[in-house]
């Protein structure tokens, strides 16, 4: 089962409290974008196996959006975090670094 | 003017575990930055206690503080003085952003005392109920059986369940029954 740390509880959350949002570090196209901006922004997902950032909700307890970056092969968290953040954290890249040298994830390295 | 009733209407199942309807209880949700001090200040004047530590809960007898989120409280006053309560509290946060509304009507609010209490609350939710991992005045909101609730342990042992009113019955009748079933001896 997957446990995810609530950033905002502090909680080791299991998967029935959480629900899954998709794919973290959307960046919205609105207005003004052009047509292919616009498809990749409604359709386009990132399916790797292995490193993925996601968005996760704690809805059975504080309510709140958080991100996490995990393995989907492997279901080990790396960590979790707040989702405000316009990117993964150093110190959480850096954890990442040190068990998938060489990784990347969109433009993040 | 109507008598007020709790949704429960009293229920009570004993037992080596007994399960009970706690009676009406004041709710109120607070929805601000918990760190203000107008905030505090507040609090302190409706319910006595101070700002809660992270998923702690501060309660004395009817009246308490107990902490849903970063910037959720629910306060516990005498059902009596719920409204009073808000309107106080509306005052005082003048010009703050803020929310805080009366919700005592919306909530069934159960007790479960008894020395299997801990097994009866874990056969139930996804939370590790040991005592070394949750202690009195530790507050939880996760899910009970298939519904959302939010609990705590007192000095006593006893968890305080709160619910959804309209999740109620299914939420006492799990209680009920998992407290029938007697204890599996997991925690002990």
């Amino acid at each position: 089962m997957l446990t995810l740390q609530c950033p905002y509880c502090g909680v080791d959350a299991e998967e029935t409290e959480l629900t899954a949002g998709g794919e973290a570090h959307l960046k919205r196209e609105t207005v003004g974008a052009s047509d292919d901006d616009f498809e990749g922004y409604l359709f386009m997902r990132e399916n790797p196996k292995g490193l993925h950032f996601e968005r996760w909700r704690h809805s059975y307890g504080c309510g709140k959006w958080f991100l996490a970056a995990r393995d989907t092969n492997t279901l080990e968290v790396f960590g979790t975090y707040p989702a405000q953040s316009k990117e993964p954290p150093k110190d959480l890249r850096d954890k990442i670094s040190a068990k998938r040298p060489g990784w990347s994830w969109r433009e993040f390295k | 003017m109507s008598e007020p009733v709790s949704f429960l209407g009293g229920r009570v199942a004993e037992g080596a575990v007994t399960v009970r309807d706690a009676g009406l209880q004041g709710m109120i949700t607070l929805r601000g930055d918990l760190a203000a001090t107008k905030v505090k200040n507040v609090v302190k004047k409706v319910t006595g206690q101070a700002i809660p530590a992270q998923r702690k809960a501060l309660v004395e007898g009817r009246r308490g503080a107990l902490w849903m989120s970063p910037d959720e409280l629910l306060l516990l006053v005498p059902y009596a003085e719920a409204e009073e309560a808000v309107a106080t509290i509306t005052k005082a946060l003048r010009g703050v952003h803020h929310l805080a509304v009366n919700v005592s009507d919306a909530r069934a609010y159960v007790t479960v005392e008894g020395a299997g209490a801990a097994e009866v609350m874990a056969k139930n939710a996804p939370v590790d109920f040991s005592a070394a991992a949750f202690g009195a005045g530790d507050f939880r909101r996760s899910r009970v059986g298939q519904v959302a609730a939010a609990f705590w342990k007192d000095e006593a042992g006893a968890f305080h369940v709160v619910s959804f009113r309209s999740v109620g019955d299914y939420v006492f009748d799990l209680l009920r029954v998992s407290a029938e079933a007697g204890p599996v001896g997991a925690l002990s």
